[in-house]
């Protein structure tokens, strides 16, 4: 085939290119610089990384995959039950509800959460005070792999029950109509028809459920306790900030990159979704009649369910208004703390939605070049490579740079460009999701058209692009800075008296054990994502 | 553009390859005048279009605009507008600022520009609806602000990519008419896709027929149409030639 590589037609392509290659340089440039960091870091002290190897390592290794491990069983297994339930009866009243309930704990930063999940089941919890009350005698710590476990299954159930409801949800109508023709037992049925279903998905899910565990920082953070239950996230940030020792953050460092990259490897063997996105499905009519005995079954998983994930919720909201919030808000640290979070939250949401545009729309552009041959290697990075970003950890991010910035300057100074940059570039795969879709279906529309009628440019953006992507850009944008205002990683490593942000702050206050503090912050910290998410919600939820 | 020059279309072995099937074209679009490309799907009339609109690029040969050489001329910069069938109108710009991008791409308009619009549009028959949206307009209006656009636009070739396919038989008929009309009053080179025989017959003065990516006849409609057509016309006409000649016999009395 005789095709020249470049056709003097599209002079114009190349331009919107750049504008995908741009976002591309700065997502290779912010993890480039922290291998750099790590690098340098190793070649300046290779005797010290040496050292690092050592029974506590091998230790903090052991602990992260078993907690994760754990986790995931602790995620999988129940929601298996709950989505099996919530498939079995598809038009209960509050469905609906229960299933946005599900969602909560997504948007929820860590923190808060983990909050929450103190205020219920710690030792000062509202559990406890029952259990006292009823003269049940003494209430354990939950601080450690039991709070771990706890905190990983209130993100995870829902999630992992969402996905798997969805896995439900396409079992042909016929099956059903088939299964209650030749009268299979509520057994029978999960063995033949809803089983298999599931089992297809499994694998994904618990890759993925596995990876969120493997990588979480802020839940082991605030409710490991102690360096009995460490991971190697958490010791990244300890290494750095406690004890400051580069030699030991840079080995924990690599070893948990090897780590993530081992995994992301394994689940796109077994075809996982890491962005993780789950839409609510519509209730189906089902064919089955369902006995009273599996009715009552069924209704008792979904109280249990509702109560683990609502329970830490309203723990949180009734924490926060117990909390002196007036006094919060009057003082100086919390609204510093706030005006911080909302700018560098808001800076990296426009940052993450210029980048994200600028790679949806290369990418497209080079499809729509290529025609019928291979994707080029740029136009896969444009598309796969966002979420890459996934494989590298903020923290890991966080620690390259903050080695490679302490051989230069102050890397203390550098907070609010670190926080913006990373947060930006993590929130990239889900702003791609609000706004990939509509951007290349109004590019299908209007490319040819506007290459017929010579609009270009600036001429482009004002008159076509914008005015279809505004609603789905506000989207991402709603997103991004929730995401980024409620995220609590590479401030942790960064943050000082100086730059402080909500989520920093409530670290802080409750390190010093000032737990009203604490709540009160954590709900004003909620309220923010939350009418957040609402937009983003809203604004992607109408017009379509 | 010079309204003098006779804007003959001139494809020069041209040869492009989509999804691995070669395609190789080679003929002449007469000037003045309507010319109907039919064949079997597939066979390549929507690619030769979008060869002679600039959206694909031969991988050898030319295509002459007047016997000028313009194969590596970017859509906007040929003398050609194009209609689709679809997707014709920005859905959130209204019919005045569709008609006007024909004028200024960044829709920087005056008002003889303006004036111009209003008349396209009253000369297409949608006089005082310029500030409708797209989806107020019925899918014939629509069709009629891509035409409005092409008066507006003033490029002596136009290209209906089965521009009026999705329109009932009526309909059809008289979008056809209006084609005709304005390639009259404008001496314009006209080049229609078209499924059905009938059109060609309505307004088209030759036919090309395309299959398997070449042409395989071409020639004055009436003939290229009736019983004395190449054999390869008839199999793909099959009974509709019948058809077809009684929709001449009707237009003769």
């Amino acid at each position: 085939m005789a095709v020249r590589d470049e056709p003097l037609t599209r002079p114009r392509g190349a331009v919107h290119e750049w504008r995908g290659l741009a976002g591309l340089a700065f997502i290779g440039l912010l993890i480039g610089g922290a291998l750099l960091g790590l690098v340098a870091e190793g070649a300046r002290d290779p005797s010290g990384a040496r050292d690092a190897f050592d029974p506590y390592l091998a230790r903090v290794v052991r602990f992260t995959l078993l907690q994760a491990i754990l986790s995931t069983l602790a995620s999988v297994l129940p929601a298996i039950v709950v989505a099996r339930a919530l498939s079995r009866h598809g038009a209960f009243r509050g469905r609906g509800l229960l299933l946005r309930l599900f969602s909560v704990p997504l948007a929820l930063p860590q923190i808060v959460a983990a909050l929450g999940v103190l205020a219920l089941f710690g030792r000062a919890g509202l559990l406890a005070d029952l259990a006292s009350a009823s003269g049940l005698g003494h209430w354990p710590s939950i601080y450690g792999l039991s709070g771990i476990l706890i905190a990983h299954a209130f993100f995870n159930v829902p999630l992992a029950a969402r996905l798997l409801l969805q896995a439900l949800d396409t079992i042909p109508a016929d099956h059903w109509r088939l299964a209650s023709q030749l009268g299979m037992a509520p057994w029978s049925t999960f063995g033949l028809i809803e089983w298999p279903a599931m089992r297809a998905a499994l694998p994904g899910i618990a890759g993925l459920v596995f990876m969120l565990c493997v990588t979480s920082f802020t839940i082991v953070l605030t409710l490991g306790g102690g360096p009995a239950a460490t991971t190697l996230e958490v010791a990244i940030y300890q290494a750095l900030r406690f004890d400051f020792d580069p030699a030991r953050a840079l080995v924990l460092t690599a070893l948990q990159l090897g780590l993530t990259i081992a995994i992301v490897w394994l689940l796109a063997r077994l075809g996982a979704d890491l962005a993780g996105e789950t839409s609510i499905a519509v209730s189906r009519r089902r064919y089955a009649a369902i006995g009273g005995v599996e009715t009552l079954f069924n209704a008792a998983v979904l109280m249990l369910a509702l109560a683990f994930v609502g329970g830490p919720i309203a723990a949180i909201v009734a924490g926060g208004l117990e909390a002196d919030l007036g006094r919060l808000i009057g003082e100086h640290a919390v609204r510093a703390a706030l005006a911080t979070s909302l700018v560098l939250a808001f800076v990296a949401a426009i940052l993450c939605c210029l980048l994200t545009f600028g790679l949806v729309s290369g990418r497209k552009r080079l499809e729509a070049r290529r025609r019928s041959s291979p994707a080029g290697l740029a136009e896969r990075l444009m598309d796969s490579g966002t979420a890459l970003v996934l494989v590298v950890p903020p923290i890991i991010i966080g620690a390259g740079w903050f080695l490679l910035l302490r051989l230069f300057a102050d890397a203390f100074a550098f907070a609010p460009v670190m926080v913006v940059c990373v947060n930006a570039v993590m929130a990239i795969p889900f702003v791609v999701r609000a706004i990939r879709p509509a951007h290349d279906s109004a590019f299908d529309r209007h490319d040819r058209l506007c290459r017929q009628l010579g609009i270009t440019g600036m001429a482009r953006l004002r008159l076509v692009d914008w005015p279809v992507m505004r609603r789905p850009l506000a989207t991402g944008f709603a997103f991004a800075m929730a995401l980024s205002i409620g995220d609590l990683g590479v401030i942790a490593l960064f943050g000082s008296e100086q730059v402080q942000t909500l989520p920093y702050l409530l670290l802080a206050r409750m390190s010093s054990y000032r737990t009203a503090d604490a709540a009160g912050i954590a709900l004003i910290l909620a309220v923010f994502c939350f009418l957040l998410i609402m937009l983003a919600e809203r604004l992607g939820g109408e017009k379509r | 553009m010079s309204g003098a020059e006779i804007f003959d279309i001139t494809i020069d072995k041209v040869r492009f390859s989509y999804d691995g099937a070669p395609m190789h074209f080679d003929a002449t679009i007469a000037a003045n005048a309507i010319t109907a490309l039919i064949g079997p799907s597939g066979s390549g009339k929507s690619t030769l279009l979008n060869l002679i609109a600039g959206f694909e690029t031969p991988s050898q040969g030319r295509i002459l605009f007047a016997g000028r050489d313009h194969t590596a001329v970017a859509p906007a910069e040929r003398p050609v507008s194009m209609v689709f069938q679809e997707n014709n109108l920005f859905a959130h710009l209204d019919v005045a600022a569709n008609v006007g991008l024909g004028r200024s791409p960044s829709l920087k308009l005056d008002e003889a520009d303006r004036d111009d619009i209003s008349t396209a549009l009253e000369r297409v028959g949608l006089a005082g609806k310029d500030k409708r949206l797209p989806r107020e307009l019925s899918g014939g209006e629509r069709q009629r602000v891509a035409l409005a656009r092409v008066l507006v636009r003033n490029r002596p070739v136009l290209l209906l990519d089965e521009a009026f396919a999705s329109l009932g038989p009526s309909l059809r008929r008289d979008m056809l008419d209006l084609v005709g009309e304005l390639q009259r009053s404008r001496a314009m080179t006209v080049l229609m896709v078209t499924h059905d025989p009938a059109d060609a017959l309505r307004i088209a003065a030759h036919t090309i027929f395309l299959e398997n990516g070449c042409v395989v006849a071409s020639g004055d409609t009436a003939t290229m149409l009736s019983g004395k057509a190449p054999a390869q016309v008839q199999r793909y006409l099959g009974g509709k030639v019948r058809d077809a000649g009684d929709t001449i016999a009707r237009k003769e009395t």
